[in-house]
């Protein structure tokens, strides 16, 4: 399980997350809500410490997963990456490799060589991704050729390829069509049979339909997390109920 | 800056009010019609009917596109839901309305001592009136006091039933009045189940808790 105690992350003086404790079950769908600017994304991504990259970043309380602190000094950063798996907003293949090299390119970063080892990989991650139907006639294509929901679910492959426990994606469907989106939420049911799975996401509905649990963060605070169900029929606080109903944020 | 779907929600919110104002009209005329006999009144529960029915085309369809256009969620989500189950439990008063008055000249002369039938029709517009004000002032305490009220009328009608078969039994003649009577009671006791529906629903609109079938919660 993947879980955060009194997490406080801040960008030099500036605080974002202001003392986070919050549990993500295993192999279940958590979104993530909350107004822009409310540390939805900040929060994401200090699960996979890229708050390392970020020059003036501090973060202070836990992250463990299977109950082991992912920042513990002794933890290498590009283990916990290959763990802990992440998509983005944009869908961002790599345009100078091949379908098949973005599947491959993190396998082949931790040393893989073995050429009938990667087929097998990129197969079963594309298979994993939804997308082996479509591009299995042209792995050696580009992948700027995919229209914005197959590069998405390529850049999925790419992050299941190095066999992650959790997949975090910062909203993933935002610049995908409708079908787009219902694969890949469809992709996320999936994957959760064997994946703990955090989604950001500014779509109330994909939340509602999407997720098995949701946490409502504002300010950097959490203000209320529970079943999905529970906080999109009858949430405790009025704060949640007010941002879920359109009535702020 | 009020939203568009805030209005749409008063638009429901005041048009469930407005039937249930045609429901307590039709509930006080069939009343009058069955004290006085009146087949004039029953005409006119009749002549109600038909706005009964058009309201609840009306709000039906305005529920349908609040819920496709706004996807609703938490409170304003329980308030469509339940309207959905509200709506009809309204039209159907109006129809029992019109089953109680059609049989308003067939009841004459009296088979039931003064005040039974009327302390039946009493408790059901009663229950109405407190149903659809707790609606209206989102009162819990007032759902819950109808739905326990339920049980009050269910014994008049028990009561009723008795007496109009020992009636019937006793006297040949009052069997057809009688069992215009019984089926007049029967519908006086749905309209208060109808009600105890109603606020059943206000119970889960404002507490998110569905407050039917308690035996299964509790089992739960």
């Amino acid at each position: 399980m993947l879980a955060c105690q009194d997490l406080h992350i801040s960008f030099d003086a500036k605080a974002v997350i202001a003392g986070i404790s919050l549990d993500f079950p295993a192999r279940q769908i958590t979104a993530i809500i909350g107004p822009s600017g409310c540390g939805k994304s900040t929060l994401l991504r200090a699960f996979n410490r890229m708050h390392e990259l970020t020059p003036g970043a501090r973060v202070r309380g836990r992250i463990t997963l299977a109950g082991k602190d992912i920042y513990d000094p002794k933890e290498d950063a590009v283990r916990v990456r290959r763990r802990i798996g992440m998509v983005f907003q944009k869908p961002n293949p790599f345009p100078t490799l091949s379908i098949f090299d973005n599947v491959v390119a993190g396998l082949r970063l931790s040393g893989l060589r073995n050429r009938s080892l990667l087929q097998g990989t990129a197969e079963t991650a594309l298979r994993d991704a939804a997308l082996w139907d479509e591009v299995k006639d042209r792995l050696k294509g580009s992948p700027m050729s995919l229209s914005g929901g197959q590069q998405q679910r390529l850049c999925i492959a790419r992050a299941l390829a190095v066999g992650p426990e959790v997949l975090l994606m910062d909203e993933p469907c935002s610049a995908l069509d409708p079908i787009a989106t219902a694969k890949i939420e469809e992709l996320m049911f999936r994957l959760r049979e064997r994946l703990t799975v955090v989604i950001v996401t500014h779509n109330m509905q994909q939340a509602a339909r999407a997720s098995d649990r949701t946490a409502f963060l504002w300010m950097g605070e959490l203000v209320e997390t529970g079943d999905t169900e529970a906080i999109f029929t009858t949430p405790k606080k009025s704060m949640t109920e007010d941002y879920i109903t359109g009535r702020f944020g | 800056m009020p939203r568009h779907f805030d209005n749409d929600l008063k638009d429901l919110k005041d048009g469930i009010l407005a039937m249930a104002g045609v429901a307590e009209a039709m509930i006080d005329l069939t009343l009058q019609a069955l004290g006085e006999r009146s087949s004039a009144k029953a005409e006119e529960v009749h002549g109600l009917d038909r706005s009964m029915d058009e309201w609840e085309l009306k709000l039906d369809h305005l529920c349908i596109d609040l819920l496709a256009l706004h996807a609703p969620a938490a409170t304003d989500l329980r308030l469509i839901a339940s309207s959905l189950k509200i709506i009809p439990e309204l039209e159907r008063i109006g129809d029992h309305c019109c089953n109680i008055a059609r049989r308003a000249a067939f009841v004459n002369p009296p088979v039931l001592p003064e005040g039974h039938l009327e302390r039946m029709g009493q408790e059901t517009r009663s229950m109405v009136r407190r149903a659809v004000d707790a609606f209206l002032g989102r009162d819990a305490a007032l759902a819950r006091a109808v739905i326990q009220n339920d049980d009050a009328v269910d014994e008049l009608y028990s009561l009723i039933y008795r007496e109009l078969l020992q009636r019937m039994m006793a006297d040949p003649l009052c069997i057809e009045r009688s069992s215009h009577l019984i089926l007049v009671i029967k519908n006086w006791e749905r309209i208060a189940d109808q009600a105890t529906n109603i606020a059943e629903e206000v119970l889960f609109i404002l507490e998110g808790r569905n407050a039917k079938h308690p035996y299964l919660s509790r089992k739960q």
